[in-house]
């Protein structure tokens, strides 16, 4: 469904993703792993159109997307929640879900689509008319999500879901996670919390300065005591 | 009733009329900086261009037409100035704002003084440097209370600006670009991950403030009976220190600055000297700047983790 083929991006001069290389099939769910700065979230903005890549190719479902607005990409059903998770916090809840289905003209299916992610996530259905800055850390991820989950996407591309919260919040988001997946969308997600992600990822990436280092089945990573070690901080 | 009072509620009636005017220029200036935080010193000038238009308007009336119902000439002046002015706000952003998006916040705030300095001297030299009057459209006529008078062109004025006001808070709050607006204001990688065309909804924030200021720029015509090429500074500098005064990024803000201003204008014009009701505006904001400096309903949200 998606592919990286040798991604080099910059910054400036500083080069930021060297050579990357890897494929995402439909319905997986697949990790991104690495410590900061390894480039994870430069993965996912060169997805969504954010940073145009320096050479190599983005391809998705055997399209290249690489030179593509991120307007458009939204549009082909590809749908980053990035990192921190930037709800719009001046708009009511109800506001920013509405805005998750922008590119969207089919009012009735955005109904029915709004109904479930209420029904997925019932605590913003008391918050509607709230500020989405008043809400709390897990409602804002929530948010997030549910806001994503509006546009329909086929591909999701989740930054650091569990960023900033109280670990019973990380864990009830990573079900909810699951349970997104398992309604048969198809996740890139990037995390630091390598140990929850390999839990419910089916295979994962792991990324060290710019460069795919590892990749394999989640599980092998996740027993695999020497690669916990050297990549993943123990644990 | 007492002389006092009368002159108070003649001052306030003066005041409010103005800055109904304050009002809708202000309105460019706060979603312009909304949008893409660049203090468009060229929206002075789109008032201006608007009042030229509104002249040129009556000129071509008089010209093919007889004498019609005033709100059907005020219609067509409208609807005349309205658009030359969308146009024109559309173009400046294409031509001088848009080559910059990526460039530092001040080479685009130089650009819009630029742009200004071109629409001044561009109209001088279409206009003649000669202040011009404008021809009545809307009849002299007034209800008197005592030594108070309200005359037909402050109910037009008040009327159309209220009308527009409450427009283009049901646009903002309730339509998709509106909502486009508000989330491209707050977060514009976040609007662009929604799918949002930038683009687009900075032309449309222009197109608005531009026809507001136009309308301003009708209404300023006919109310003083005269335009002038300049006209576009002293008006554009007020509505800026009203948009800063209700708080620069906020809509409801600039509403309230611009009238606030106004009002400030004729009680100081009133109870001083019409002279110094510059002075008054300045020092308004003066005050503002140092003991609020987000305005009056300006806003900074922390960010939550």
């Amino acid at each position: 469904m998606l592919e990286f083929k040798h991604v080099y991006t910059r910054y400036g001069k500083v080069e930021c993703l060297k050579g990357v290389n890897f494929h995402v099939e439909e319905g997986e769910m697949v990790a991104l792993l690495g410590a900061n700065g390894a480039g994870k979230t430069t993965v996912l903005k060169t997805i969504s159109g954010l940073i145009r890549p320096a050479a190599g190719e983005v391809l998705f479902r055997g399209k290249s997307i690489a030179s593509l607005a991120p307007e458009a990409i939204v549009r082909l059903g590809i749908c980053h929640v990035p990192e921190g998770r930037k709800i719009f916090q001046r708009l009511n809840v109800l506001e920013n879900l509405d805005l998750g289905a922008f590119v969207r003209k089919d009012t009735h299916a955005v109904n029915e689509d709004k109904e479930e992610v209420l029904r997925i996530f019932p605590a913003l259905k008391k918050r509607l008319k709230q500020r989405a800055g008043t809400l709390s850390g897990g409602e804002q991820q929530m948010l997030a999500l549910g806001r994503a989950l509006m546009s329909r996407p086929s591909l999701l591309l989740l930054d650091e879901p569990s960023l900033g919260l109280a670990p019973m919040l990380v864990s009830a988001i990573f079900k909810m996670i699951e349970s997104i997946h398992r309604q048969g969308k198809t996740l890139l997600l990037v995390e630091q919390n390598a140990h929850m992600a390999l839990k419910i990822a089916k295979r994962a990436y792991v990324l060290e300065t710019g460069q795919v280092v590892l990749e394999g089945q989640a599980d092998e990573i996740r027993d695999n005591p020497a690669v916990n070690e050297a990549y993943l901080g123990g644990g | 009733m007492n002389a006092a009072l009368e002159l108070f509620i003649q001052q306030l009636i003066n005041g409010l009329t103005l800055g109904m005017v304050y009002a809708l220029i202000a309105l460019g200036y706060t979603m312009v900086y909304g949008v893409i935080q660049l203090i468009n010193f060229a929206h002075g000038e789109v008032f201006m261009v608007g009042a030229y238009l509104a002249l040129t308007a009556i000129w071509i009336l008089a010209a093919l037409a007889g004498p019609l119902p005033f709100w059907v000439s005020f219609a067509a002046l409208l609807v005349f100035s309205m658009a030359g002015s969308a146009l024109l706000g559309a173009t400046i952003e294409k031509v001088a704002y848009k080559p910059l998006r990526n460039s530092p916040r001040l080479t685009a705030l130089i650009t819009s003084i630029g742009v200004s300095f071109f629409l001044q001297n561009a109209v001088m030299l279409i206009y003649r440097s000669k202040e011009q009057s404008v021809p009545e459209i809307i009849p002299h006529v007034q209800v008197s209370l005592g030594r108070i008078s309200f005359s037909l062109i402050q109910g037009v004025i008040f009327l159309t600006s209220i009308g527009l006001m409450i427009f283009l808070t049901w646009f903002v709050k309730n339509t998709k670009l509106g909502k486009a607006m508000r989330a491209l204001a707050e977060d514009p990688e976040a609007a662009c991950l929604m799918g949002i065309s930038v683009d687009r909804v900075i032309r449309v924030t222009f197109i608005l403030g531009s026809a507001l200021a136009s309308v301003a720029g009708v209404l300023f015509a006919l109310y003083y009976g005269s335009v002038n090429f300049h006209d576009g500074y002293l008006a554009g500098l007020k509505a800026f220190t009203a948009a800063v005064f209700g708080g620069i990024g906020s809509i409801p803000g600039a509403m309230l600055g611009g009238v606030l201003l106004g009002v400030f204008e004729g009680l100081g014009a009133g109870y001083i000297s019409s002279q110094w009701k510059d002075v008054f505006a300045f020092l308004l904001l003066v005050a503002v700047l140092i003991s609020k400096p987000s305005g009056l309903l300006g806003e900074n949200i922390p960010e939550k983790v």
